[in-house]
C-alpha cells in the first residue's frame, strides 16, 4: 500500500460521489433522445439534487428513528464499498477488510436499512415497497453470490484486488463458461438491484407497479435527495465493479504511479459509459415485467449462476 | 403453521396454595439465580477446560455397576462454556419473567435442572452417564414445555415433543449400545478400540446417531417437534431449547461420529451435507412464511442446525478427500456459527418473551408499534435478528464468511463427488443467506416498527430490568461475534487440536482483526468493516447538510394518505402480506392452502359484499411424512388391541408363554 493508493481509493469515493448523478443524467438524456424528447440534459440530476437539498425537512408522524438513519446507512454503505472496491486501482487500504462476501453484504445492509424504513412508515405503500423489494433481494444475493464465487474459482481468492489482477494476467479467463455464465447472471441482478427496467420503473408511479419507489414514498426533500443520490451511487458502483471484474483493463496496480491513477479513472469513465449508455439504450426497447414474472426472471439467472459456478469447478478440475 | 389467533397464550397457573407477591419474587429470585449460577460455574468449568487441558473424574458410588464418569476435553469445554452462557443471560432473564408470568414452582425447580442435564452431557466420559444427561436433559425440557399445559396447543406440542424424543433417544440408545458392546463403556475405552469396530457396526451406529442426534438438532425430516415445542415452550426456556439444547444434537454429532469413529467414509460427510442443506433451506423458507414470531425463530433454529451440519459435513468430506487445511476453515465456520447462534438465538427468543409477556402476542399480523413502546427491547431484538440475517455488523457474519470460503476453496478436481456438492452447497447456502434476511426484516420491522396492529400492542410496556439485563448480556456477546470474533479465536484453536479427523492436524483460520486463511488467500475484517462503515455513515450525514442554510425549519406532518383523512392501523402491510410474493414464488414447495370466499349482493353479481381470503400453510414434510406413519402406527394399534381385550385369564397365559419363550431361549 503506498500513499498514491489511498490518494486513489479517497479518488474513487469522490469520483462516484460526483459521478453518479451525471451517469444517471446520461442514461435520462439517452433514453429521451431516443424515445424522441429534449431532455432535461446530463445536469438534470445534479440540479433535482441541490433543489431538494434546500427543502424543508419533513418527519412523517409516527415514524422512528430508523426511518430518520435509513438514507444515512444506505448512502454510506456504498460510500464504503467504493472505497473497497477496485474501481481505478488494486490497491485499497481497505481490499484485505473486505471481499466480495463482505461487499454483498454492505449493498444488502443498505437494501435492508431502506425496507426497515418503508416499512416503519407504516402506510400500506411502504409496506408494500418493502415487501417486493425484499423479496427480489432474498432471490438476488444467492445470485450474486453464486456468481462472485464462479469468479473467485480460477483466482482461488474472493478478494476483489486478486480477481482483478487475475484477469488482467490472463485475459482468456474471461472467455471460460463459467465466467460467461456469471457475467449474464450478474447483469440480470444488477438491473434487478439497481431497479432498473425489466424489473422495475424508476422512474414510475403508478402504484401497482412500483417496487423502490413506493418504498420511498415518505421521503421528501433532504432525505430523499439522499436516497436518490445513493442509488445512483449503487448503480454506478456496481457497473464499475462489474466492468472491472470482466474488463479490467486500465486499472492501476497496487503500487500506481501519478500516470497510472489518471489511466485508470480515464479507462473507468469510458467503460462505465459506455456499459450505462448501453443499458439506457436497452431499456428504451423492453417493457416492466409483470411483478410475479420478475422471480422467474431471477431464478433464471439463479440457475446461470449455479451452472457458472459448477462450470468454472469442473473446467478448474479438468485443467490442474 | 396453523392461523390459530392465539389472544391470551398467558394462563397464570396458580402454585399449590396462595402465593404472595415477596414470596413469588424470592423464589423467582431463586430459581433464575440459581439457574445463572450454575451456569456460571459451567462457563468458568468449561473455560478452564478448554484452555487448562483434559480433566477426568469418576464417581463409582454414584451409580450401581458402572459408576459415573466425566472426561472433559476442550471438545466439550467448549460446549460446556456456551451452555453455562446462555444459562447465565437466560437465568437473569428469568428472573423477571417468572414473577411477572406468575410461575407454578415446578417449572421454577425445574429449570436449573435442566441446565444441569444440558451442561453434563458434553461432560460425559462414559457411555451409560452420557445416556443419563441427556435423559435428564430430554426430561428437564419437557416438563418445562408443559409449564402452560393448560392450553390444547402446549399439550399437543408435549405430546409430539415427548414421542421424538424419546423416539430419538432409542436411536441414540441402540447405537451406543452396539458401540459400547464393540468398544467398552468409557468414551476413551471405544477410542483405543475404534481400529477394531467393523465397518458394518459403524454404519449402524452413524444412521442410528445421525437420526438420534438429527432429530435433537432440527434437522430435516425429524424437525417437526421444534417449530412446535419451542414456541409453545416459556420464552426463557425456549431460549435454552433453541440456543444451547440443539447444540447438543450437534455435539452427539461431532463426538460420536466424527471423533470417537472418525474419519468416515466419504458418504458420510456427503450424508451430513445434505441433511444440512435440506435443513437449512427448507428451515429458512418457512421462517420466511411463518406469522408467528416464535415460531419464525424456532424455524430458524433448524436453518442454522443445518449451517452447521452443513459445515460439518463438508469438514468431514475434505478432510477425508485430503484437504485438511480448508477442512479446518470448515470446522472452524461450524464452531463459530454453532456459538454466534446461540447468542443470537438467545437474544431473539428473550426478545420474542418480552413481547409475548407485554402483549399476550405472539402473531406478527398483530403486533407493531413496538419501537415507540418497549425502545430498549426493539434495539436489543434488532442486534439479535442482524445477527440471524448474516450481514455485516452481525453475529452471523463471520461464520457465514468462513463457511463460504471454506466451500470456495476446496481442491478442485480431487473427485467428482467434490466437484458436484461444493458448487451445490454454495448454491443452498447463498440461498439461505438471502432468505434469512427476508425473515429477519419480517420479524423486525413488521413486529416492532410502523403503527400497533392490536389493542395488545397498543397496551405494551417495557419489560422490567431483569429481563433487559439479560438480554444486554446476550446482546454484549452479540457484538462480540460480530465485531470481535479474534477473543474466540485461542478457544476455537484448541477445540480444534482435539479433532485431528476433521483437519485439526493443520492450522486453523487465523481469527485475527482481520480474519485471514492459512494456505489460501482471503481475508475479512468484520470489527474494520463497523468502523468503517460508521466514518462512512457520519460522512454521509455531513455531505446530507448540504444547503442546511436554506432550509426552512423542519416540520412534523401527517402520512400520506392519498387524499383520504387518516390512515387506520388496518391498511398495514402485515406479516402475511409482506411474505406473499415469497409464498407465491415458492408455491410448489410450501404449498399453502388458499381460500378466496367472494359474497355476492342479492341485487346484483357484479356488486361484491364482502371478500374473505384465507390462507393456511402446514409444514409439508409433516403432511407427506409424518401423517403417513402417525396413520400406520394407529392402524397397527387397532389391530394389536385384539390381543388384549381386559381378560386377567389371557394377559396370564400371555405372562406364562413369554415365560416359556424365555426359559426355551435361555437354556
Amino acid at each position: 500500500m503506498s500513499a498514491l493508493s489511498v490518494v486513489a481509493a479517497v479518488l474513487q469515493v469522490v469520483g462516484v460521489l460526483a459521478g453518479a448523478p451525471l451517469i444517471v443524467g446520461g442514461m435520462r438524456q439517452i433514453r429521451a433522445r431516443l424515445e424522441g424528447r429534449a431532455g432535461g440534459g446530463v445536469l438534470q440530476p445534479w440540479r433535482d439534487l441541490q433543489k431538494q437539498f434546500r427543502k424543508q425537512q419533513i418527519t412523517p408522524t409516527g415514524t422512528t428513528v430508523v426511518f430518520l438513519v435509513a438514507p444515512a446507512v444506505v448512502a454510506g454503505s456504498t460510500l464504503l464499498i467504493a472505497a473497497i472496491v477496485p474501481i481505478i486501482a488494486l490497491g485499497s487500504p481497505l481490499d484485505p477488510v473486505a471481499d466480495l462476501f463482505g461487499v454483498v453484504g454492505l449493498l444488502f445492509l443498505g437494501t435492508v436499512a431502506l425496507t426497515l424504513a418503508g416499512l416503519d412508515t407504516g402506510t400500506a405503500f411502504g409496506g408494500m415497497g418493502s415487501s417486493r423489494e425484499i423479496t427480489i433481494a432474498a432471490l438476488v444475493e444467492p445470485t450474486i453470490l453464486l456468481a462472485v464465487f464462479a469468479l473467485s474459482v480460477p483466482g482461488h481468492s474472493a478478494n476483489l484486488a486478486a480477481i482483478v489482477s487475475g484477469t488482467a494476467r490472463n485475459p482468456g479467463q474471461v472467455l471460460t463458461p463459467g465466467s460467461l455464465l456469471a457475467l449474464v447472471a450478474l447483469v440480470i441482478v444488477i438491473i434487478a438491484e439497481a431497479g432498473r427496467l425489466p424489473v422495475d420503473n424508476p422512474t414510475t408511479h403508478l402504484e401497482l407497479t412500483m417496487i423502490h419507489e413506493a418504498m420511498v414514498l415518505e421521503y421528501a426533500g433532504p432525505k430523499l435527495a439522499l436516497v436518490e443520490w445513493a442509488s445512483a451511487m449503487r448503480l454506478t458502483v456496481m457497473l464499475a465493479l462489474i466492468a472491472n471484474l470482466f474488463l479490467p483493463w486500465g486499472i492501476a496496480g497496487a503500487h500506481p504511479t501519478v500516470f497510472a491513477v489518471a489511466l485508470g479513472i480515464l479507462a473507468v469513465t469510458v467503460k462505465v459509459v459506455v456499459l450505462a449508455s448501453f443499458l439506457a439504450a436497452g431499456e428504451v426497447f423492453i417493457a416492466k415485467l409483470r411483478l410475479f414474472r420478475v422471480p422467474e426472471l431471477l431464478a433464471g439467472s439463479f440457475l446461470l449462476a449455479l451452472l457458472a459456478v459448477t462450470a468454472s469447478y469442473f473446467l478448474a478440475a479438468a485443467t490442474t | 403453521m396453523t392461523t390459530a389467533v392465539l389472544t391470551s397464550p398467558i394462563v397464570p397457573v396458580p402454585g399449590p396454595g396462595p402465593r404472595t407477591d415477596g414470596r413469588l419474587t424470592g423464589e423467582a429470585t431463586l430459581s433464575g439465580g440459581l439457574t445463572a449460577l450454575i451456569g456460571a460455574l459451567g462457563l468458568a468449568l468449561g473455560l478452564s477446560v478448554v484452555f487448562g487441558g483434559a480433566r477426568h473424574l469418576r464417581i463409582g458410588w454414584l451409580l450401581p455397576l458402572v459408576g459415573v464418569s466425566f472426561d472433559l476435553d476442550p471438545l466439550g469445554g467448549v460446549f460446556i462454556a456456551a451452555t453455562g452462557a446462555v444459562s447465565i443471560a437466560v437465568g437473569i432473564y428469568a428472573i423477571g419473567y417468572a414473577k411477572r408470568e406468575h410461575w407454578a414452582r415446578f417449572p421454577m425447580v425445574t429449570l436449573p435442572l435442566f441446565v444441569t442435564g444440558m451442561l453434563l452431557v458434553p461432560a460425559a466420559g462414559s457411555v451409560t452417564t452420557f445416556l443419563l444427561a441427556w435423559e435428564l436433559m430430554a426430561g428437564a425440557s419437557l416438563v418445562l414445555v408443559l409449564t402452560e399445559h393448560r392450553r390444547d396447543a402446549v399439550r399437543s406440542a408435549g405430546a409430539f415433543y415427548a414421542i421424538m424424543t424419546q423416539l430419538g433417544f432409542v436411536a441414540i440408545l441402540i447405537a451406543l449400545v452396539v458401540l459400547s458392546a464393540a468398544g467398552g463403556d468409557t468414551f476413551s475405552a471405544i477410542a483405543t478400540h475404534a481400529a477394531d469396530i467393523t465397518p458394518g457396526t459403524r454404519t449402524a451406529v452413524f444412521v442410528l446417531t445421525l437420526l438420534g442426534f438429527g432429530s435433537k438438532a432440527g434437522l430435516l425430516p425429524l424437525h417437526a417437534w421444534l417449530p412446535r415445542a419451542h414456541p409453545e415452550a416459556p420464552s426463557p426456556v425456549s431460549a435454552l431449547m433453541s440456543a444451547a439444547m440443539v447444540n447438543m444434537g450437534i455435539f452427539g454429532i461431532i463426538r460420536i461420529d466424527l471423533q470417537l469413529l472418525g474419519p468416515g467414509p466419504h458418504w458420510w460427510g456427503l450424508t451430513l451435507m445434505i441433511f444440512g442443506a435440506i435443513s437449512a433451506v427448507f428451515g429458512v423458507l418457512q421462517a420466511s412464511v411463518a406469522t408467528d414470531l416464535k415460531q419464525l425463530l424456532a424455524y430458524s433454529t433448524t436453518e442454522n442446525m443445518g449451517l452447521v451440519t452443513l459445515a460439518l459435513g463438508a469438514a468431514a468430506l475434505l478432510s477425508s478427500s485430503g484437504a485438511p487445511a480448508v477442512a479446518a476453515i470448515a470446522m472452524t465456520a461450524a464452531l463459530l456459527h454453532l456459538l454466534s447462534h446461540s447468542a443470537f438465538k438467545t437474544l431473539a427468543f428473550l426478545g420474542a418473551g418480552s413481547v409475548l409477556s407485554a402483549t399476550g402476542l405472539r402473531d406478527l399480523d398483530k403486533l407493531g408499534g413496538l419501537a415507540r413502546r418497549m425502545p430498549a427491547t426493539t434495539v436489543l431484538f434488532g442486534i439479535g435478528a442482524l445477527g440471524a440475517s448474516g450481514l455485516p455488523l452481525g453475529a452471523g457474519f463471520a461464520s457465514e464468511w468462513l463457511l463460504f470460503q471454506s466451500l470456495i476453496h476446496s481442491p478442485h478436481g480431487a473427485n467428482t463427488v467434490l466437484a458436484l456438492a461444493m458448487p451445490l452447497s454454495v448454491g443452498a447456502v447463498a440461498l439461505t443467506s438471502g432468505l434469512g434476511i427476508l425473515a429477519m426484516v419480517k420479524a423486525f420491522g413488521v413486529g416492532f416498527l410502523a403503527r400497533p396492529r392490536s389493542a395488545g400492542a397498543e397496551a405494551a410496556r417495557e419489560a422490567p430490568a431483569s429481563m433487559l439485563a439479560g438480554m444486554t448480556l446476550a446482546a454484549a456477546a452479540c457484538m462480540v461475534f460480530a465485531v470481535a470474533p479474534v477473543l474466540l479465536g485461542p478457544t476455537l484453536a484448541h477445540v480444534l487440536a482435539v479433532l485431528p479427523t476433521l483437519g485439526g492436524s493443520a492450522e486453523g483460520p487465523r481469527l485475527g482483526t482481520i480474519l485471514r486463511l492459512p494456505g489460501v488467500d482471503g481475508s475479512i475484517s468484520p470489527g474494520v468493516i463497523a468502523g468503517a462503515l460508521i466514518i462512512a455513515v457520519l460522512t454521509s450525514v455531513i455531505l446530507a447538510r448540504w444547503g442546511v442554510r436554506h432550509r426552512p425549519p423542519a416540520v412534523v406532518t401527517p402520512l400520506w394518505a392519498c387524499g383520504a383523512d387518516a390512515l387506520s392501523s388496518r391498511m398495514q402491510y402485515t406479516a402475511t402480506s409482506f411474505a406473499e410474493p415469497l409464498q407465491r414464488v415458492f408455491d410448489d414447495v410450501l404449498r399453502p392452502d388458499t381460500d378466496v370466499e367472494v359474497t355476492h349482493f342479492a341485487e346484483s353479481q357484479y356488486l361484491i359484499e364482502k371478500v374473505t381470503y384465507q390462507t393456511r400453510l402446514d409444514d409439508p414434510v409433516e403432511q407427506r411424512f409424518y401423517v403417513p406413519v402417525v396413520r400406520a402406527v394407529t392402524a397397527w394399534a387397532q389391530y394389536v388391541r385384539r390381543a388384549h381385550n381386559g381378560s386377567i385369564h389371557l394377559y396370564l397365559s400371555y405372562g406364562a408363554l413369554g415365560m416359556l419363550i424365555v426359559l426355551l431361549v435361555a437354556r
